[in-house]
């Protein structure tokens, strides 16, 4: 009963003052429509910058990369001489390069199977990469082709936000089709049902039909770069269907991938890379531009905050006499503490409503807005998260500031001695 | 209802101002007034009249002497505890209306019974609807309370005094503001407060006809009760 007697009287008191309360509601519904807009806007763009990194690269890539020996033989000599003491005088090889031995993970069959039977793997996609020559007319143009599991591929690295002109089912189900990087297949002129001839670097060579185009936006990737089937590149190289190089895996957690990768490479004698050392500076931009967006919210809710503190306090010098007729007849410093803490938070709460709106149309606005970008080639318009925690967060920031800036005005009012203003008259 | 209760008591009440200089306002004031008495206090400007009343309504707390309502001694009471004493058993009624201008008429007269809690809001409108036809004022019940006249605001004023059935009503110049006719009209009004609900009316004012019809006439000269 007392409660909501309080709370009437903010509303009648609130209602006379209709006008500046309406103006303090829209402060606040601006200050949180935009917070909630820019936040997802910012958040979008965030995640598609981040995404073009982040999604091309496995949490964990294992591959067996050529490199010499790790110990020399002559190392070796030096070495057992300093153990023993001797001079040996045994005549050693330095300098020993790495044998034709094929750039294929080791057992990679194994590994996969190995890796699908761990809780912590999300998925797997073998690949095979080599590198070949297209035959555009008489000359030959250097490229690289990558053997894939299309469906696989696009699971864990979103391999359909890059294509254009066909399916990653179309690329499945075809034995001799190539998705061609955009700008490989511009410079040899052909579209797609164009035939392409490819040349491996031991000279056998093959005839690929064209299915489809792959826009990365990083030129000097669209402009070596084809695609086909794991199988159809197996083929191609003259290799068994264990021959993989490299095991791409996507983990469940995305911060377990520098352990993860480092049991790996132990456990399964390869390398193994996580997404952490390969792309440790995104982290930091993503930061920064959350921070930027954080911090201009922050300021439009305080900006919004000064707001209702003025007009409170505004009304509290107006209504001195109401606060001294209360407290005579009975409401106490508390009750009328209440009665202005209300006030704060009737325009805060429909301030806040007022705002998700705003908010919630923006967002969708700028979700409208045309944008072509040539790194993702499926994108039309401006990337916007519209993620629910935005409008959460804006809720209750918005109910955090108009409580703050209530409070003040509310403890002055609740310290007015009726016996100053009934007298002063 | 014996008369011999007082409803309000005050022993050696001692007040000063600090402000702008030190000055002593009542030097030790006694005071009694009874279960169904209507008294009024008199004097001079300055004499300190107002200073009391406001000391014995539990308003101002900054005082040195002791003060008693109902038999209990309210000095040093928490302010949250003497609010409740007002709201339920002091009524007030104050030279200007003093009524809140956002609100209706009744919503004014109904806000301490709502505030006390006691009955429905149904039951506490029903109430002041009765106080105010017995002010004569029921007609207005509906208008906004800025939206009367001075004389009939008053009326609303004491109506609002009412309705919490308060032991004793306080009243500050309440004919101060009003002219002959609706002078007549409120002191008429407390005479038969008086008369007919044997409530307790403690009046402080200049107003001599007034101060006439009341049933005892306490005068006050430099802070002290004049015997």
């Amino acid at each position: 009963m007392g409660d909501r007697l309080l709370l009437s009287i903010s509303a009648t008191l609130l209602r006379a003052r209709l006008r500046q309360s309406v103006v303090a509601a829209v402060g606040v519904a601006i200050s949180i429509g935009m917070y909630i807009a820019l936040s997802g806007f910012m958040n979008g763009l965030n995640g598609l910058l981040d995404g073009l990194i982040l999604n091309r690269t496995a949490h964990i890539r294992i591959y067996n990369e050529i490199r010499p020996a790790e110990r020399q033989p002559l190392e070796i000599k030096q070495l057992l001489e300093r153990a023993t003491g001797r001079d040996l005088t045994h005549p050693f090889i330095s300098r020993i390069k790495p044998k034709g031995e094929p750039a294929a993970v080791r057992n990679a069959l194994a590994i996969i199977d190995a890796l699908r039977k761990d809780p912590r793997v999300d998925g797997i996609a073998p690949k095979v990469s080599a590198q070949v020559f297209f035959n555009a007319g008489t000359i030959e143009v250097n490229g690289a082709i990558q053997g894939i599991e299309p469906l696989e591929e696009d699971r864990l690295l979103h391999f359909s936000d890059y294509l254009l002109g066909c399916t990653v089912a179309d690329l499945a189900g075809s034995s001799n089709g190539v998705v061609l990087g955009k700008g490989l297949a511009d410079n040899m002129r052909v579209g797609i049902g164009d035939a392409v001839q490819v040349s491996t670097i031991t000279g056998d060579r093959f005839t690929l039909k064209v299915i489809g185009f792959y826009q990365s936006g990083m030129a000097d990737f669209d402009n070596i770069t084809c695609f086909v089937t794991l199988t159809t590149a197996q083929n191609l190289l003259a290799q068994p269907r264990s021959w993989i190089t490299d095991v791409q895996v996507r983990l469940k957690d995305l911060d377990m991938a520098p352990a993860v990768a480092r049991e790996y490479a132990r456990r399964f004698d390869a390398d193994a890379q996580d997404i952490q050392t390969a792309n440790a500076q995104f982290e930091t931009g993503s930061g920064v531009r959350s921070l930027i967006s954080y911090v201009v919210s922050v300021v439009l809710l305080l900006v919004a905050g000064f707001g209702i503190y003025n007009i409170l306090n505004m009304m509290i010098y107006e209504k001195l006499d109401s606060i001294a007729i209360l407290k005579a007849t009975g409401f106490s410093g508390r009750d009328v503490r209440v009665i202005f803490i209300n006030l704060s938070m009737i325009i805060g709460v429909f301030g806040a409503i007022a705002g998700l709106l705003l908010g919630g149309l923006l967002a969708i606005g700028i979700d409208h807005i045309p944008f072509r970008f040539d790194a993702l080639p499926t994108i039309t318009t401006y990337p916007v998260d519209h993620n629910p925690r935005y409008y959460l967060i804006g809720v209750a920031f918005a109910l955090v500031t108009t409580f703050i800036a209530g409070l003040f005005p509310a403890r002055k009012a609740s310290r007015v001695d009726p016996v100053e203003i009934i007298r002063g008259k | 209802m014996s008369n011999g209760d007082p409803v309000i008591e005050a022993r050696g009440i001692i007040k000063w101002f600090r402000d702008p200089v030190d000055t002593q306002v009542l030097k030790g004031v006694d005071l009694k007034v009874m279960r169904g008495e209507y008294a009024s206090v008199m004097g001079k400007s300055g004499c300190g009249k107002s200073t009391l009343l406001y000391i014995l309504s539990t308003m101002d707390t900054d005082y040195t002497g002791d003060l008693f309502l109902d038999g209990e001694r309210i000095t040093g009471s928490p302010h949250e505890h003497l609010s409740r004493l007002r709201n339920e058993k002091i009524g007030f009624v104050f030279q200007f209306h003093y009524l809140i201008p956002e609100f209706t008429v009744l919503r004014n007269v109904m806000l301490p019974g709502l505030k006390r809690g006691l009955l429905t809001e149904h039951e506490v409108e029903e109430r002041a609807m009765d106080h105010l036809r017995t002010m004569g004022v029921d007609h207005q019940a509906r208008k906004r309370a800025n939206q009367i006249s001075g004389g009939e605001k008053q009326r609303v004023a004491i109506a609002r005094a009412l309705i919490n059935e308060p032991l004793i009503l306080m009243c500050d110049e309440p004919t101060g503001n009003l002219d002959s006719r609706n002078s007549a009209i409120v002191e008429d009004l407390f005479r038969r407060i008086a008369d007919e609900q044997r409530r307790s009316l403690l009046v402080v004012t200049h107003d001599d006809e007034l101060a006439a019809r009341t049933d005892r006439i306490i005068t006050m000269d430099d802070g002290r009760v004049v015997p």
